[in-house]
Order: structure tokens, then C-alpha cells, then sequence
């Protein structure tokens, strides 16, 4: 579904991501997990085009998609949902959702499904979507995403600033779509869940992956702590 | 789907005619020379606030793309193109009526481009120049859009104060009246002031009519969600660059349209039309009148180029105009009537939700 080889990119002379590969197959939820600055948010960005690569290439479905614009991922069947959510604040529920489908003419279906899958979101359809709550607002930002029907939906840090009700609600949202078929590949700060969910995973560490494997066992992996806390961690626990 | 803007713009049209009514009735018809051309301006307004309210961009060169306009008009019409129509081009042009005869200066007859064509000249110019100098300077943001915006419509002042063809300080006068067919024409004759009106403000309604399309369509949505987060809406499919280059051709389009045919009207154009000051102005009418906001952008730059053109704020116009964009972007971003009409909406939308909410489960027990 999704292959990086080598992929280098950046922000002028800095580059976020040395040289990192990775793949996701179809029907997979795969985690990428690491500490803030590891760059994670900065591959979902460079994956859909909003930096473009220096180095390496992205495939999807095996056809090449290095540096293609931003807009062109959707028709790729590759949707982003941003970091942050950032949905539009001053367009109603249905507004953004529309906008969602927006390259996707048949959109009145997959906006109803997500309508089906997310009650609240029914409830609220012409209220402003600034004045959702949080857990609320990561709905929509994900209902948008489906919106366009992609085959394989980004999520940057989907629990951030949720409350723990909320957080399990994301992650078993994150399941279902895994049943109806949709791939996954989900970027989290929240290691822990994120491996609960996931099948695979890699572990970033400054722009490079240094582990690899299935979820399972990197959830009992001592050093995937460590990437979390720094190369101090043994000495300061032993 | 939200409701079509038919409704309002009828009671604007009815609110034209009633004005014009009033003003004739009042016998102070001279009011209307000052109110057609306060349209033509709000029709630059109008069109830079698909710009600035509805796309999040800004241009400090609105004044150039409406000077192109009448500058291209005005030469057009009144060069001398007797050489032109007497070489072999001049048969085809003549019977395809893109050249016209009209009374020299000195008696006898001169040749100069029909007003159609000038005008269907005037919008293929400003949509070069637009695709040309907006292609590059959307690719910039915030104070760098706007100094590129700034530094195009300098050099066009500085162009059309140094070029004899454009009259240089002088501009251009003698501009001959645009006839429009069935009687009507563009011009200063006094006689056709009311006609003149009712044209002017038959393309601010038509301007209106277009922008409320565009702003509750498809596109609009994109334009919109491009104003939300451009990273949200480049990664919903949206092709942000290609629509910002498209409000900014579309606006471009609408000031050389209004500044041809204000060039008619008036008569004659001069570069202070291209002045920086110009464009610093259309940018305080749409700040003034709420961003994304037509009807307010509408309102405020008729009433207040009105009451500019009246004279009524004597040497301190530029002052005003320049105090009114300093007092709302500190005082009020989003415009003076956002807080009002924001608050409006929220609570408007918390009772629509809670209706929607309330009726699938019936009322409580």
C-alpha cells in the first residue's frame, strides 16, 4: 500500500528525516511511535506533500508519489488527519465534512456513513464546528478524512489533549476502521496505546527508525523506553 | 445548502431604484454623479474581498489592476489609429466594428478603438498581468504577499507617471462616451446621469450576484477551508495555490472592469487612481466591512467613497481612510461587526444543534 525508501526531507538546510524507510500493507494499523522532535509529524507531512523530499522516494500502490503536491494525495486514496485536528472553525459540521469529500464526487454516501458512525457528529451537523468539544472536534477531523473514502488514513497524534474516555473512544474508532478494510498508519506520542492498537510498528528517533517489529513485542521491548527517555535511562534506573 | 442570496440582492435592487427615486424627487440629482462612482469603487471593494475575507490573502495592488483598466480604455480609445485603420488591417477592423470614427480635436474626423474593444482589451491585459504577478506572490504569505502586492502597484504608478502615451502626470481626458446600444451610453452627459446610475449599479448587483455564487459553492467551501488551515485543506484534496490565483485573477478582473468603465464615465483617468493610497484604501472598505463579508464591504465603501467624493472629509480623506484600517486591525481583526454577527451565528448554531439534537429522541418524558 505504502513503501518509503530512503526518504530524506526538511525544512531548509535542517533535515527532520535522515534517510528513513518503511512500508504499510494494506489492511494493517501500523504505529509510529517516539519522543517529541523525532520527527514524526514532520513524515506525515512529507508523506502527503506538504514538505517536499530531498532525498528517497514514496510509492503508493507501487506508483511513484515523490513530490507530488499536497492536493493530489487525496486522489491517491491517502488522507491526512493533521495534527492538531485543525478543523474549520467557522464552517459548520456538514460544512467540513463536505469539504472533506470535496474531490470525491459521490460524496453524499461516504458522509453518510460517517454520519452513522459518529452519532454525535449527526447531532451537531449545523452547529459551527468550533463550538464542538475536543473529543468531539477529533471526530470530525477524522469524519472529514473519511469524507474523501481514502484507503489509507495518516493520524497525527489523534489523542492529543483528549481525556482518557475520550482517548479509548479515538482508539476504538481506529479498530473499526481496520475492519471495514481501511489502512491505518498512525503516528502517536502515547506509545502504550498506540501498540495496543496496532499490528506493527516502528519506533523514530531523531528523523531515523531504530526499531522495528510487531506491536506485541515492542510494548515489552526495554528499548523503546529508552527512546522515549534518553540514552541516561539504564544508568539512572540501574 | 444555504439560501440563495436572490432575496437580498431584489431589496438592494429595490433600495437602488427607491435612492434614485428619492434623489430625483429632491431635485438633487447631482448627488447620483458622486453615488456612481462611489459604485464602481465598491465594486473593487467587492471583488478584493473575495481576496482578503473569503481566500485570507491580502493586496495592497488593487488600485494598479483598477487603472489598467481605465488607463487601457482611455489610450485605446483615444489614440489616433487613423495609420492603423488606412493600412490593410483597417478594413477588417473598421467592419468589425473594432474601430471607431469620432470628432477630432481640431474638427475633421479621427479613428480610434471601439469602447467594446478597449474594454474586452482592458480585461485580457489585467488577466495577463494578474496570472503574471499573481502566479509568484501567492507563493508568499502575510506581510510578504502584501509587499509584493505593494511593490507591483508602485511600479505601475511610477509607469503611468512616466509614460507619455498614459499622459503622464496629466492622465488622460477626452475619453468618448461608451454607447451601450438602446440609447444608453457611458458618459458624463447629464442627460444620461440616471441611465449611468442604474448601469453602475446594475454591476454591483451583477458583482454581488457572482461572488454570493461563488462563495456558496463548491468553490466557495475550498475557499473557506483555505482561510481555516491551508495545511488542513491541502490535505483535503484542496488545490490551494490554483484557487488563491483564482480569487486574485477574478478580483483583478472586477477593478479593471469598474476602472474602464468609470474612465467613461468620468471622462478622462489620472495616475492618482494607481496611487498606493488607492489600494491602502479598498483595503481599510473591506477591512471595515467585516472580511468575508460582501454586504458590509458593500455598505461601508459606497457610504463612505460617498461621502468621500462629497468632499465631506476635505484634506483629511487620506488620513481617514488610513485611521480607519489602524483603528480596525488593532481594535477589531475581524472586522467591527464580527464580534456581533459571530456571537449571532454561534448562538444561532447551539439552537440549531440542540433541535436537531432534541427531535430524533422526542421530547422528554
Amino acid at each position: 500500500m505504502l513503501r518509503v525508501r530512503n526518504l530524506r526531507c526538511g525544512y531548509g538546510s535542517l533535515h527532520v528525516i535522515r534517510g528513513l524507510s518503511l512500508h504499510v500493507d494494506a489492511g494493517e494499523i501500523v504505529a509510529l511511535i517516539g519522543a517529541n522532535g523525532a520527527g514524526k509529524t514532520s513524515l506525515l507531512k512529507a508523506l502527503v506533500g506538504l514538505i517536499p523530499p530531498v532525498g528517497g522516494e514514496i510509492r503508493i500502490d507501487g506508483r511513484d508519489a515523490t513530490g507530488e503536491p499536497p492536493w493530489r494525495a487525496i486522489a491517491n486514496g491517502v488522507a491526512l488527519v493533521p495534527e492538531g485536528r485543525q478543523i474549520f472553525a467557522d464552517m459548520t459540521v456538514m460544512e467540513n465534512l463536505e469539504v472533506g469529500g470535496y474531490r470525491n464526487p459521490d460524496r453524499a454516501l461516504p458522509i453518510a456513513d460517517v454520519l452513522e458512525r459518529f452519532p454525535r457528529l449527526r447531532e451537531r451537523a449545523a452547529q459551527l464546528a468550533g463550538t464542538l468539544s475536543g473529543g468531539e472536534q477529533q471526530m470530525l477531523a477524522l469524519g472529514r478524512a473519511l469524507a474523501a473514502r481514502p484507503r489509507l488514513v495518516l493520524l497525527d497524534e489523534p489523542s492529543m489533549g483528549l481525556a482518557p474516555l475520550m482517548v479509548q473512544e479515538v482508539f476504538r474508532t481506529i479498530r473499526a476502521l481496520k475492519e471495514q478494510g481501511v489502512t491505518v498508519f498512525l503516528v502517536e506520542q502515547n506509545a502504550v496505546a498506540a501498540l495496543q492498537v496496532a499490528d506493527r510498528a516502528y519506533v523514530l528517533e531523531t528523523g531515523e527508525v531504530i526499531l522495528e517489529g510487531e506491536a506485541a513485542d515492542l510494548l515489552r521491548n526495554p528499548e523503546v523506553k529508552r527512546a522515549y527517555l534518553g540514552k541516561g535511562y539504564k544508568e539512572v534506573w540501574e | 445548502m444555504r439560501p440563495r442570496p436572490l432575496v437580498p440582492v431584489l431589496a438592494a435592487a429595490l433600495a437602488v431604484v427607491a435612492l434614485q427615486v428619492a434623489v430625483t424627487a429632491a431635485g438633487r440629482e447631482y448627488y447620483l454623479t458622486q453615488t456612481i462612482m462611489a459604485a464602481y469603487y465598491a465594486v473593487v471593494a467587492l471583488g478584493l474581498c473575495l481576496v482578503m475575507g473569503y481566500a485570507g490573502q491580502i493586496s495592497l495592488g488593487h488600485a494598479a489592476f483598477f487603472s489598467l483598466g481605465g488607463y487601457t480604455s482611455a489610450v485605446l480609445t483615444t489614440a489616433d489609429l487613423t495609420p492603423l485603420a488606412r493600412s490593410g488591417w483597417g478594413g477588417p477592423l473598421l467592419r468589425l466594428h473594432l474601430l471607431q470614427a469620432r470628432a477630432g480635436l481640431y474638427g475633421g474626423e479621427t479613428i480610434g478603438a471601439n469602447p467594446w474593444a478597449a474594454f474586452g482589451g482592458a480585461l485580457l491585459l489585467t488577466f495577463a498581468v494578474a496570472l503574471l504577478v499573481g502566479y509568484p506572490a501567492l507563493r508568499l504569505k502575510g506581510h510578504y504577499l502584501a509587499m509584493a502586492t505593494l511593490g507591483f502597484g508602485l511600479i505601475v504608478y511610477r509607469l503611468l507617471l512616466g509614460t507619455n502615451l498614459t499622459g503622464a502626470a496629466d492622465g488622460i481626458t477626452g475619453v468618448p462616451p461608451w454607447r451601450l446600444g438602446f440609447g444608453l451610453e457611458i458618459s458624463g452627459d447629464g442627460a444620461q446621469r440616471i441611465a449611468n446610475y442604474y448601469v453602475a449599479w446594475g454591476l454591483v448587483l451583477f458583482t454581488i450576484l457572482l461572488l454570493t455564487h461563488i462563495v456558496h459553492s463548491r468553490a466557495g467551501r475550498a475557499f473557506r477551508a483555505l482561510h481555516g488551515g491551508e495545511t488542513a485543506a491541502n490535505s483535503m484534496g484542496i488545490n490551494t495555490a490554483a484557487y488563491k490565483l483564482r480569487a486574485f485573477v477574478l478580483s483583478a478582473l472586477l477593478a479593471a472592469a469598474a476602472g474602464s468603465m468609470l474612465t467613461h464615465y468620468s471622462g478622462g483617468i489620472g495616475p492618482s487612481e494607481a496611487s498606493a493610497m488607492k489600494s491602502v484604501r479598498y483595503v481599510a472598505l473591506v477591512a471595515a466591512g467585516g472580511m468575508a463579508n460582501l454586504w458590509g464591504v458593500l455598505v461601508v465603501s459606497a457610504t463612505l467613497n460617498f461621502l468621500s467624493l462629497r468632499g465631506c472629509f476635505g484634506s483629511y480623506d487620506d488620513a481617514l481612510f488610513g485611521a480607519l484600517l489602524i483603528a480596525i486591525v488593532s481594535l477589531a481583526p475581524e472586522g467591527p461587526l464580527q464580534p456581533l454577527t459571530a456571537q449571532g451565528r454561534r448562538l444561532w448554531s447551539r439552537l440549531a444543534g440542540h433541535r436537531v439534537m432534541t427531535t430524533p429522541e422526542g421530547p422528554a418524558p
